[in-house]
């Protein structure tokens, strides 16, 4: 029976979007880590990890998790986060990431271990719009915690990078 | 409930609160837009890890707290931040003078600190210190950008050197808190880590053209509870709505 409603649960939380990437749910970015059931006290407690410490986007996650199941009507949910394992951007499915570069945002690119971040290299990220590694970076630091602002030089658009963590 | 070691999570979260504090001073009146969003999104980051560590502490201590209790309600003598967060910003130069040492500092702590054998501590460290590397590279850049800029750039980011450098030392030291941690494998032995700082800062000095000023008599005092006057100021600001108003939320 939990079984049943743990799988019930799962395709529900796909209806909760990342408030600031609408496109994916919080299952396709990897901030929902798992479901679990208390059954001393009766209650779901739906594991989430933060993508960025500091975003402010993981508040309004938690409330809409909470929002979406008890509209569902699975009302008995606690929502908990956990930093470790630490989110990593390698977590995004090849999906995910096929649809962030439709909406004009580039995808992290795989290895998010990056040391030779601290050595100031910088990688060839492609241009979501025109596919061009003629681009540069305007911002380590753009829209939101988890994107960079990036500029192509073939097709002159701006756009943002997601970035790697 | 007393917590074990709950005066050096607040060591760590106060001095990421304030710094964050401190820059979000910035928001709305840096020099370009990229900046303004660089620090705020810096400041963001440093919130939110301050904000996990409180919340722990709320955990643990169990006596009903929220983080906001130790954000807002504490006054300056229990907050436990190192001096060098609590300086005023200065010109931008000076902000990102502060920043490049931090993160270097920063950095090399949490990477100390994933070792920690407390499981909390290296689950934040882990996490950190993924966003500390962008912090790290943001500064370093500036840093060799302005030393290597105008003859305006160089000046302002030598002379902000200058006027920072004395609050540097503490961050190399290890406050009585921080020593009850390090004896149980808890904490960073941050002593440990001034060789390292040593040469990453005067190898970036060097390309920059600038340098550190020698034989500072370090100030020190902060993670004790011993605070300059900016301290004040700023828990005026932060917590003025939750003094006057307590309890109000929005
Ligand atoms: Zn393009």
């Amino acid at each position: 029976m939990v079984e049943v409603e743990a799988d019930l649960i799962w395709e529900y939380l796909k209806m909760v979007e990342d408030p600031e990437i609408p496109i994916l749910n919080v299952i396709e970015m990897g901030i929902v880590r798992d479901l679990t059931w208390d059954e001393d006290k009766k209650k779901w407690h739906v594991i989430i990890t933060p993508t960025y410490s500091g975003c402010p986007a993981m508040k309004a996650i938690e409330e809409d998790i909470i929002e979406v199941l008890a509209e569902l009507q699975v009302k008995n949910v606690v929502v908990d986060t956990v930093l470790s394992p630490p989110w990593t951007t390698d977590w995004m499915t090849d999906e995910a990431r096929e649809k962030l570069r439709s909406t004009g945002i580039a995808p992290p690119e795989k290895g998010s271990a990056d040391k030779g971040l601290l050595m100031g290299k910088v990688k060839d990220i492609a241009c979501p719009r025109c596919a061009s590694t003629n681009t540069i970076m305007v911002s380590q630091f753009g829209t939101t915690a988890c994107k960079a602002l990036y500029k192509c030089g073939d097709c002159l658009e701006p756009f943002d990078y997601f970035k790697c963590i | 409930m007393l917590m074990e070691h709950k005066e050096y999570y607040l060591t760590i979260a106060d001095t990421l609160l304030i710094l964050g504090q401190r820059l979000s001073e910035w928001c709305g009146h840096g020099p370009a837009i990229e900046e303004d969003i660089a620090l705020s999104n810096v400041a963001l980051d440093y919130i939110g890890q301050a904000t996990s560590l409180y919340k722990e502490i709320a955990l643990k201590e169990n006596l009903g707290k929220s983080e906001d209790d130790y954000a807002f309600l504490r006054d300056a003598w229990e907050y436990r931040n190192a001096l060098i967060v609590e300086i005023s910003n200065g010109d931008y130069a000076k902000t990102i003078a502060r920043q490049f040492v931090f993160s270097t500092w920063y950095y090399h702590f949490l990477e100390a600190l994933e070792k920690s054998n407390d499981t909390f501590l290296q689950g934040f460290a882990q996490k950190s210190i993924k966003e500390v590397r962008y912090h790290f590279q943001h500064s370093r850049d500036w840093i060799l950008r302005m030393g290597g800029g105008t003859e305006e750039s160089h000046n302002r980011l030598q002379n902000a050197l200058n006027e920072l450098w004395e609050f540097t030392g503490e961050l190399m030291t290890n406050s009585v808190h921080e020593m009850e941690a390090i004896a149980k494998g808890v904490g960073v032995d941050n002593v440990a880590l001034k060789d390292t700082f040593d040469r990453i800062v005067s190898a970036i000095f060097q390309e920059a053209n600038v340098s550190a000023p020698a034989d500072v008599w370090m100030q020190k005092g902060g993670k004790e509870g011993k605070h300059s006057e900016h301290l004040g100021f700023i828990l005026a600001e932060m917590q003025f709505l939750q003094r006057a108003y307590p309890n109000s939320k929005w």
